[in-house]
């Protein structure tokens, strides 16, 4: 049998992107306080190791979130729709936790995976209301999850602040969930001691994994993508297509409700603030989902890679620069894998114009260099 | 040298195929020069290089003696250079002047003129003897006509030198006779026409000397008047090429597909009608049932209603007496109904799927490749490269090929594949051949007949005569959704099946045959 060759060139133009977003980083960085940029960049790519296991533990803590946003919107790219209402899915799901966590006392051991699951069940049921929409009267998707954003952030923000039990209104947030619903360490406190650290980052990863399984491996991951791909060669195959694109945006908002949760019973004192201001996890997400280029492993990759990022960009502060560099940067690494189809052109033809040098020994490919470099400013 | 157009030694690379190797193409003045090759034969390439849509690695275009750099259509243009392509650029909501003087229009303090371009038109449909309404909308007008109007647009920008990409496809018998007249109306008038066709009839009917070629190779430019089909056949495709299709007489045995009272409403700017009307028939095995007609008389309508694809208002479908008419398409992929859909690209194939996944579209959720609920790859894979061996169909990774990236005849060789496979009661093919080159059609229709005596029924919607008159054992001519007649293949003529499908003759179709 043949063995299935790899495609690198979507991978190599990620880590294209990478780069070019942390030398632009670095010249941001010369602009604001040259004679601190480079002990400021080298803190940047190695920051998060200033506290050894605490500070890995903290960034897989920061990626918990992330991953499972860029997964839904991922998961949701995947089966051809773009779920920009991670955002609303998350919050949602995360008051969904935060009221479990606080009203069910009875529960006992069993509490935080009540918890974890009504976050699971309410941002499915945010996820299913544009995937209906969808479905039944082609309402394009972005629109409706953009409307399903405010609605959700708003109906969270009055829930939390007019129910008393759960309001803490001197803070105008909820108040912390009872111990039982924390997430439990499930170890990893040894692993990585003093860090925020908790269960909720294997919950992530086994999420990762069952959503590849789903979508590589079954029939019917082979129907949501068949769908994605092409709606009227799905129904000409017999996939009831509107099934597919329901369960899709259920099962895409039930991982960012997912993510909600786990950030919210991590027991690291996160609470949900009252702020008119949508989640800004869910667009962390879709940059996650881009820059992984929609594949679950992807995914896992760079929401690692950019908590890390903004663990060592924390650290920015020692030499006064303001934290916010590292969105910017992190900005700047999205807006090139946005690229990543122009990338991977560029690199297929030089590629080929390397050939074609190597045959004919002349210079189109230095040519092609500075055409390159053009694109690029 | 009188040569209006000379293409000399054009090479055109892409990635990884030569699509222009070295050819060479000179139309003379005042004649029709027919370009003859299958398809991916590199037509398409070596006519976007003459309208600068693509720069040849190497080779000069002269255009009336003079060395021309042609960077775009305007420049060609510009030339004299005019193009009718296959499918018309024509904006329907406008009408037949607005269209003719689109991007030309003369202005006069802001404001349109078309007093001048409206006595320019008719100056020249009268010259030309192309009659058209100027004030008639495109959408309210044939496609016969909408043609007329493209060419109309090529005279009206004064060019002088026309190419017709595949102009024929679209139109009836009797058009393509009045296209056929028009054209040599136009070289009689001093005009040059470049014709893109791989229909021998028509080549044979109009046109003086003939490029062939053949995978981007140029293969040799022939006088028309002293070569036969036979041997412009076989330099297109590069062997000897069976252009008739022998089948044995059909042993038709029980009904299988029953199609009784179907209506398909729709409504077309706020009248509703019927696409489909009352059309009733029967299929039986053994024999292939063809549906002629024009596009759009109705055809997709009633092959979607039969599928489930898409409703129908009235009526019921019955497959082995069984009645089907409210089944989910699942539920008729599995019980005995193929279906080679009209639109490959969008019904066919999920594009972006490689050919493994696509050959099992239907079927990738049986028990032979599938278990509670995992995809089993491996029986997946084998069955691809059985039907990959099987049908020889060809692409650049075997079973990995991402399908967009194969050619359209392959494409529709494995959609074909795919549907024999299931080794259906009825196989619904809808113009299983179109936009096919002679070999692959060749290959389909045998496939057709080789299903016909296995013992299915199929029924055969198409828009090509040739197919019609050779595949079918009886005709069924749809005009404006109505079965208007039922016609015996070999009791019948070319001629008397165009006058039925354009509906100026009809009968009564005999309901049950």
């Amino acid at each position: 049998m043949r063995k299935k060759k790899f495609d690198y060139t979507g991978v190599l133009s990620s880590v294209f992107a990478i780069v070019i977003g942390l030398l632009m980083g670095l010249v941001i960085l010369i602009i604001c306080n040259p004679s601190q940029a480079f002990p400021g960049f080298i803190t940047i790519l190695t920051g998060a190791f200033t506290h050894g296991a605490k500070g890995v533990g903290q960034v897989f803590y920061y990626s918990t979130t992330i991953i499972l946003t860029g997964l839904s919107v991922g998961f949701a790219f995947k089966t051809g729709l773009f779920n920009i209402g991670a955002s609303g899915q998350f919050i949602v799901g995360g008051f969904g936790a935060v009221y479990v966590g606080i009203m069910c006392e009875n529960l006992g051991s069993m509490h935080w995976i009540v918890a974890l699951l009504a976050g699971v069940c309410l941002g499915a049921v945010w996820g299913a209301v544009p995937g209906l929409l969808k479905a039944f009267f082609n309402v394009n998707e972005v629109i409706s999850a953009i409307m399903m954003n405010y609605i959700g952030m708003y109906a969270v923000n009055w829930f939390v602040k007019s129910y008393k039990p759960i309001f803490n209104n001197i803070r105008n947030e909820s108040k912390p969930v009872l111990s039982s619903a924390n997430i439990p360490k499930m170890g990893l406190d040894k692993l990585f001691p003093e860090s925020s650290i908790n269960g909720g980052f294997i919950i992530a990863v086994l999420a990762v994994i069952v959503i590849y399984l789903v979508l590589d491996k079954t029939t019917f991951g082979y129907e949501l993508k068949a769908v994605g791909y092409n709606r009227d060669a799905s129904r000409y195959a017999g996939i009831n297509e509107k099934k597919s694109i329901i369960l899709s945006m259920v099962i895409a908002g039930a991982i960012a409700g997912l993510a909600g949760a786990c950030l919210y019973l991590a027991g690291t004192g996160k609470h949900i603030e009252i702020v008119d201001v949508i989640a800004d996890e869910g667009f962390t997400g879709i940059s996650v989902a881009l820059l992984g280029l929609c594949h679950p492993i992807g995914i896992l990759f760079s929401g690692i890679f950019i908590a890390y990022l903004t663990a060592g960009g924390f650290y920015l502060q020692l030499f006064e620069f303001s934290t916010e560099i590292i969105d910017i940067i992190v900005a700047i690494i999205i807006y090139f894998s946005a690229f990543a189809l122009i990338v991977k052109m560029l690199m297929q033809k030089f590629g080929k114009n390397r050939q074609a040098a190597k045959k004919q020994e002349s210079g189109p490919g230095a040519e092609e260099a500075s055409q390159k470099g053009g694109n690029r400013a | 040298m009188d040569y209006v157009i000379e293409m000399l030694n054009i090479t055109k690379e892409f990635p990884g195929i030569i699509a222009n190797d070295d050819i060479t193409l000179r139309v003379k003045q005042g004649e029709i020069h027919a370009l003859l090759g299958e398809n991916g034969a590199g037509k398409s390439t070596l006519m976007s290089v003459l309208f600068g849509l693509y720069q040849p690695e190497k080779g000069t275009i002269r255009v009336k003696g003079k060395e021309a750099v042609i960077k775009g259509p305007l420049d060609a243009n510009a030339l004299g250079i005019g193009m009718v392509h296959q499918h018309f650029k024509l904006v329907h909501n406008f009408t037949v002047l607005q269209n003719i003087v689109l991007g030309m229009e003369t202005v006069k303090g802001g404001m349109i003129q078309m007093a001048d371009a409206r006595a320019k038109v008719m100056a020249l449909s009268e010259k030309y003897n192309l009659l058209v309404d100027p004030d008639a909308l495109i959408s309210d007008i044939t496609v016969g006509m909408q043609q007329r109007v493209e060419i109309l647009k090529m005279l009206y920008r004064d060019n002088d030198i026309l190419i017709f990409d595949e102009p024929t496809a679209v139109l009836t018998p009797q058009e393509i006779d009045e296209l056929m007249r028009i054209m040599k109306d136009l070289v009689a008038e001093g005009k040059s026409i470049l014709f893109i066709t791989h229909k021998l009839n028509e080549i044979k009917a109009v046109a003086d000397q003939c490029t062939v070629l053949r995978r981007g190779k140029y293969i040799g430019t022939i006088q028309v008047a002293d070569t036969d089909k036979e041997t412009m056949s076989e330099m297109m495709v590069g062997r000897k090429v069976n252009l008739t299709v022998e089948k044995a007489q059909a042993k038709p045995g029980e009904v299988v597909l029953e199609v009784k009272d179907v209506c398909v409403k729709s409504v077309r700017e706020g009248h509703e009608q019927n696409v489909v009307d009352h059309v009733s028939f029967q299929v039986r095995k053994g024999e292939i049932v063809c549906i002629a007609g024009i596009d759009g008389n109705g055809q997709t309508e009633l092959v979607q209603a039969i599928t489930g694809l898409s409703g129908m208002s009235q009526g019921s479908i019955l497959v082995n007496g069984e009645d089907m008419t409210h089944k989910s398409i699942r539920y008729k992929n599995t019980h005995g109904v193929s279906h080679i859909p009209e639109d490959r690209h969008k019904h066919g194939l999920v594009l972006d799927y490689n050919l493994a996944y696509n050959l099992v579209l239907q079927q990738y959720f049986e028990p032979s490749f599938s278990k509670a609920g995992f995809l089993k790859k491996d029986k997946v894979n084998a069955y691809a490269d059985m039907l990959i061996e099987k049908y020889d169909i060809r692409s650049g990774q075997g079973r990995e090929t991402i399908t967009r990236s194969m050619s359209g005849g392959n494409q529709q060789k494995a959609i074909v594949a795919r549907e024999i496979m299931k080794d259906p009661d009825i196989l619904l093919a809808v113009q299983p051949t179109r936009g096919l080159d002679v070999g692959a059609i060749e290959y389909i229709h045998k496939q057709l007949v080789a299903q016909r005596d296995s013992g299915s029924a199929i029924l055969l919607v198409s828009l090509e005569l040739d197919e019609v008159m050779n595949l079918s054992d009886r005709i069924l001519v749809i005009y404006e959704g109505a079965i208007v007649a039922e016609l015996d293949p070999k009791e019948t003529t070319v001629q008397e099946l165009g006058l039925y499908m354009a509906g100026s003759k009809r009968k009564e179709a005999k309901q049950d045959a």
